[in-house]
């Protein structure tokens, strides 16, 4: 497992609303962010996001995550803002 | 009940879903009730006339949850054969956005099983609906509302 603190490259995946903020699909991060939740601060920071993380879930390697989850280099982030299929 | 388990199934589309096709999978010599459901781009949300629908999705994820909503009705419920559809890209009014068969020995079964998938569909699927409205702007449902922190109400149920 990679050591965070030295900083390691995450893959992020945005979609809908966050998709719109971001301005980009994806995208490649060096991140010293230990786990999804500080990942997503990171990320609200830098890009202004208007979704507070209270009404987002996480996905790591397209599965449900919890927000502790600690990232490894390589991992496909994706946050899930308000879904409305059907 | 049948011999064997039944088939599990659902699928992301990006083209038109055509229910009879549909309807025809699901065909089986024990069943006695189809209960279906259309999910419908309709012109109107929220007070507000709706000119056409993106779904957005996220495939990898859409795919296996709805895989497992479709399994758990099967066990959940007394069924022969299920199977749910959602469509993704640009929708015009009218156009069937989700459609959801069930087959089952008798009705009751039918029509919750429908019900449940559809409910849990719309609830977990990472799927994103964007409306563009008759005047022209567009906006992420469930998405887009800015609440004040005192006052976080939210909004379930709607569409």
């Amino acid at each position: 497992m990679a050591e965070p603190a030295a900083g390691h490259e995450v893959i992020i995946n945005y979609y809908a609303l966050l998709r719109d903020e971001a301005g980009c699909a994806e995208e490649r991060v060096v991140t010293g962010s230990a786990t999804a939740g500080e990942l997503y601060a990171e990320l609200r920071e830098r890009h202004r996001f208007s979704l507070p993380p209270e009404r987002l879930r996480v996905a790591i390697n397209a599965g449900f995550a919890d927000w502790d989850t600690r990232l490894a280099a390589g991992d496909l982030v994706v946050f899930i803002p308000p879904v409305a299929g059907g | 009940m049948t011999d064997t388990p039944p088939p599990a199934s659902f699928a992301l589309a990006a083209a038109a879903i055509a229910p009879e096709s549909l309807k025809a999978r699901l065909a089986h010599p024990a069943a006695g009730a189809l209960a279906t459901f259309e999910g419908w781009v309709r012109n109107h949300a929220d007070g507000r006339g709706v000119r056409l629908l993106e779904y957005q999705v996220y495939p990898e994820l859409a795919q296996a949850e709805g895989e497992r909503v479709v399994a758990e009705a099967l066990r959940r419920f007394d069924l022969i054969a299920a199977h749910c559809v959602h469509r993704s890209g640009i929708l015009h009014i009218g156009d069937i956005a989700v459609w959801v068969g069930v087959a089952a020995a008798h009705r009751a079964a039918a029509f919750d099983a429908c019900r449940y998938i559809i409910d849990e569909i719309k609830q977990r699927l990472p799927i994103w609906k964007r409306e563009t409205y008759a005047e022209g702007d567009s906006g992420w449902v469930n998405c887009q509302v800015v609440v004040p922190p005192a006052a976080n109400e939210v909004t379930h149920g709607r569409e």
